[in-house]
């Protein structure tokens, strides 16, 4: 456990709590109140309407799909949907935010109370609140490293629609926090709202940091803003947790504050007091009128929603008669779960696991893809499988055929002819190559029959290589005891 | 027919006359390039259009010749600078709007091009429409065409579409488009001796206007006549996908609801509008409008509008609150005006502070406070549910009557420079023309009377949510009672 890791015996005094507001970036052609395109990696300034620059006249419609996107993320966090919430202007001035406001939620959120399901490591389960879920715009980027002296603005994201997910303070260690930020990302990834990728900014993170003695009041909390990797999000919140730690130890007292963390040195600093935080003057904003949404189209889009982790978790369980721990290995991600799937079907589920989470999952590994680009389909992998169980090729000899499959893509069938590795079941062949290796090995033989028995895995070793491994061991095991024993 | 004979056409006149081409709309829209140009002291453009407008006039005038005319086609229309207009220069009157060429056209202007109309120019107003009396603009004030008589002092055309209605009063546009905020089209109108309709919030789309107070804008139409207006009204209004606050609802062929005959309209009289200190010959014009509407057989009746008397402190709450968001855009990064500081921040203050006029940094630190921490509850969210409270109080109302007749100003315009150091005094300019703002209501001022030193007076009415049919049509009658032929002293074309 990485908390009690580094904590060390003060974990046993101190309690972490850590509350996260996650911004998700909804998959949407089109921004959330503009027609604008929202593709990432475009040419500064290239996916920008009069609308999202705020322009004089300009105004705000809000993209309906977007609306879906986010009551269906809702739903799919088990949460309350809100058939009417309100779009409320929250105002600063920055130049990266050219309205000198960002439209977003406030008093009246889309969706409220949810819950998400963790699954420990220890094979328990954790219940994790879901404050609420609203829509918000996001701001474009200040570009401070293209010019020595002048800030550079790109407004292509501004405007795009954000999701933002705050949970309830109920995490308890940075571990809890990474299990439910993947969580949270594979429930995103399978209801198509937001592709969770990180890296790309899609999905950001704020953590909010207090310790306590256990069973005392919350204490002061620091939010570290814009994490944007689960790795790092551990880290700040470890990090955090320490600081605030030793600073009540020496004396002290934690400050309100909002910090940044810096990956490179791994640790968070200040930004800005709660003196200095701003004065946000939301109200509603008069050019929408509020979002009311008609129950039957939530409903409808409840009864569409795909079969999500937990759901799937269970099915494989009782289906595939799985274990819990590879079932949720299995359905961490949607794409993982279908091939799964695809390969077990009709076919022994078990060696299906196994393949794609040892052999599959190795290769995809040392590729550093994803299974979505895997070189093997799950047609080859299944068939690869077959050939095992009709017996037509051994295990052994089967992760060779694999390792070429990784590299060539064909066919395992073809691979086997091709390279004549059909397992041998010709007694008569086999009967001539175990008498070819005694003959060789008559000492050896010698003492196998004088008592030594280990040696019999020797004997096997050199008549799979005699035949290149193409022997059917059941074949070679019946035959090669009665050679010796005779 | 000579410039002068055209220029004393109404809306709906000329539209005849183009008809059967008795003269060309270039003929028109040269007239009235000549009457923009000999108004100029006026004030009351800031950009004139006339190349523009002979460009629009011939293609009017090829349309006409194959009998397939538009609504507007050929009719020389004042565009408030408040609507942005595609390549030409848009400047909400403000410095801070430097070069801004918009790259689009509000949909407002161009369902008035759609329907045939030609720009004439654009016309000045209060910076970013915040004023009675058009004064606050960077251009400089509008001038009213009217003078009291012996007296030469130039008077307040009104405002914030100050310039819209001093064009059209003094016939240097045959009818104009403005926006009204808290009165900004009908106490212009008011003070000008034209006719000024802030129609149903929603009816107008306001995509493409640079905004002031987004929930309380409204864009509407200026003219000569309740029938100008009428005609206006239905080529400008309709639902807009672009914006969410527009109404999706079939527009009425509003002139066809022009009848003459208001016999049993029930016309309501709120005794709270009787406020201390109006002038006794405004309300002598109020009794008189109820009797000429009585003697045309509608029947009046007092009702009440208790919350009436918080409109005014509700309106400044509200709009400056709304105001100081809309105007955060201007910044000086994206378009307009910038002054370089040697920080952010700085950039930000010294931008703001040249490009702003003082009313307008009034406004915007008015609007910020009331939404600050701590105050936000004491002050916008109070006015908020006053707004409520104002807008039920019509509700009730309309209940019983079909519409509602009042005083549009609390006086005639007064001379540039006054109240300008006064802003109370300049904000009461309003208290008849906000609740209808607030309530988001159809108004209409209308011309009555003049005052005892000869200024133009309007009478106001104002009625049910989407129903400007019955507004236009008793203000059509109460039209024809007054009879208001009045010309003010300077009118293009050396009329009067």
């Amino acid at each position: 456990m990485i908390a009690k890791g580094t904590l060390g015996d003060r974990a046993e005094k101190w309690e972490t709590v850590i509350g996260l507001e996650v911004h998700a970036q909804v998959i949407s052609k089109a921004k959330l109140f503009s027609g604008a395109a929202t593709d990432f990696g475009a040419e500064p300034n290239t996916q920008v309407s009069p609308v999202d620059a705020a322009f004089p006249g300009m105004l705000p419609v809000v993209n309906r799909h977007c609306v879906e996107q986010a009551v269906r993320t809702g739903l799919g966090l088990n949460a309350e949907i809100r058939l009417e919430s309100v779009f409320e202007r929250k105002n600063y001035f920055y130049p990266d935010l050219p309205a000198g406001y960002q439209i977003s939620q406030y008093q009246q959120p889309l969706v409220g109370h949810g819950r998400i399901t963790l699954d420990m490591p220890d094979g328990t389960t954790r219940e994790i609140g879901i404050t609420r879920l609203h829509l918000e715009q996001d701001a474009g980027k200040s570009l401070h490293d293209q010019h020595p002296t002048l800030t550079y603005v790109d407004l292509n994201r501004a405007g795009v629609a954000l999701m933002e997910i705050v949970s309830e303070p109920d995490l308890r260690s940075a571990e809890e926090a990474g299990i439910y930020l993947r969580k949270l990302r594979s429930i995103l990834r399978y209801l198509g709202t937001c592709d969770g990728n990180m890296e790309e900014g899609s999905l950001r993170c704020d953590c909010n940091v207090s310790v306590r003695h256990p069973g005392e009041p919350l204490g002061t909390r620091c939010e570290i803003k814009n994490v944007n990797s689960i790795r790092y999000v551990m880290q700040a919140i470890e990090y955090e947790a320490r600081r605030q730690i030793e600073l009540i130890e020496e004396g002290g007292t934690v400050e309100q504050q909002t910090r940044l963390f810096d990956a490179g040195r791994g640790i968070t600093r200040p930004m800005r007091s709660k003196e200095e935080a701003h004065d946000y003057r939301y109200f509603p904003d008069p050019d929408l009128l509020p979002l009311v949404l008609d129950p039957d189209w939530v409903e409808r889009l409840r009864a569409a929603l795909p079969e999500l982790p937990d759901a799937k978790k269970v099915r494989f369980v009782s289906e595939y008669g799985l274990s819990a721990e590879d079932a949720d290995v299995l359905v961490a991600e949607q794409e993982t779960a279908l091939y799964f799937e695809q390969v077990a079907q009709g076919r022994d589920p078990k060696p299906a696991a196994n393949w794609v989470m040892g052999e599959l999952f190795g290769a995809l590994n040392r590729l550093g893809i994803g299974i979505e680009q895997s070189p093997i389909s799950a047609e080859q992998l299944g068939s690869l499988i077959d050939l095992i169980a009709d017996g037509t090729i051994s295990g052994r000899l089967a992760k060779d055929i694999f390792t070429e499959m990784v590299a060539s893509g064909g066919d395992p069938a073809a691979i086997v002819a091709a390279k004549g590795l059909r397992q041998v079941t010709d007694s008569g062949a086999i009967e001539a190559a175990i008498d070819a290796v005694l003959a060789a090995q008559g000492d050896k033989v010698a003492e196998y029959r004088a008592g030594r028995d280990k040696l019999y895995g020797f004997f096997v070793g050199q008549i799979m290589r005699a035949t290149q491994g193409r022997a059917n061991p059941a074949l070679v095991n019946q035959l090669l005891k009665k050679k010796l024993a005779g | 027919m000579s410039d002068r004979s055209l220029l004393e056409l109404n809306l709906a006149e000329a539209r005849d006359g183009l008809a059967r081409r008795m003269f060309s709309a270039r003929e028109l829209t040269a007239a009235y390039n000549d009457a923009v140009a000999e108004a100029k002291p006026l004030n009351a453009y800031i950009t004139p259009t006339p190349e523009r407008a002979l460009t629009m006039a011939d293609a009017a005038d090829e349309r006409l010749a194959r009998g397939e005319a538009l609504l507007l086609d050929g009719i020389p229309v004042a565009v408030k600078d408040l609507f942005c207009t595609k390549d030409i220069q848009t400047t909400a009157g403000s410095h801070i709007l430097d070069g801004f060429r918009p790259p689009y056209e509000s949909t407002i202007t161009d369902k008035l091009w759609q329907a045939g109309a030609v720009m004439i120019g654009k016309a000045n107003l209060d910076e970013f429409a915040m004023g009675s009396s058009s004064t606050t603009s960077w251009y400089g004030p509008v001038e009213s065409p009217w003078r009291r008589p012996g007296d030469n002092r130039p008077l307040v055309a009104g405002g914030s579409s100050g310039g819209s209605a001093a064009a059209v009063a003094a016939r240097a546009a045959l009818a104009a488009i403005g926006t009204d905020t808290g009165g900004s089209i009908r106490q212009p109108a008011s003070f000008c001796g034209i006719v000024g309709l802030k129609p149903t919030y929603g009816r107008c789309s306001r995509w493409g206007v640079v905004a002031y107070a987004s929930s309380l804008d409204h864009p509407g139409p200026m003219g000569r006549t309740v029938r100008d207006v009428a005609i206006m009204l239905r080529a400008m209004a309709g639902h807009d996908p672009r914006d969410s606050t527009s109404a999706a609802l079939p527009v009425p062929d509003f002139a066809a609801a022009l009848t003459g005959d208001i016999r049993g309209l029930r016309i309501g009289i709120p005794r709270e509008y009787s406020v201390d200190g109006m002038p006794g010959e405004i309300a002598a014009l109020w009794q008189q409008g109820v009797e000429w509407l009585r003697a045309a057989g509608a029947e009046p009746v007092e009702i009440s509008l208790p919350m009436t008397k918080y409109a005014l402190a509700t309106y400044y709450i509200i709009a400056p609150a709304e105001a100081s968001s809309n105007l955060a855009r201007y910044d000086g990064v994206r378009f307009g005006l910038r002054i370089e500081g040697d920080s952010l921040e700085e950039m930000y203050e010294l931008t703001r502070a040249a490009g702003f006029g003082a009313e307008v940094r009034r406004r915007v630190l008015i609007g910020t406070y009331v939404l600050s921490a701590g105050y936000y509850d004491a002050y916008y969210l109070k006015a908020q549910r006053v707004r409520t409270l104002i807008a039920r109080d019509f509700a009730g109302a309309f209940e019983r009557v079909d519409c509602i007749l009042t005083p549009t100003a609390p006086s005639a315009a007064f001379a540039i420079g006054d109240k300008s150091d006064d802003p109370i005094a300049m904000y009461l300019n309003d208290v008849f023309t906000v609740p209808a703002n607030l309530a988001g209501l159809p108004a209409i001022s209308v011309p009555a009377g003049l005052s005892a030193d000869g200024l133009p007076l309007g009478l106001q009415i104002t009625g049910r949510a989407f129903d400007e049919e019955t507004v236009l049509r008793v203000a059509e009658v109460l039209e024809s009672a007054a009879r208001f032929r009045h010309l003010p002293g300077f009118v293009a074309g050396g009329g009067g």
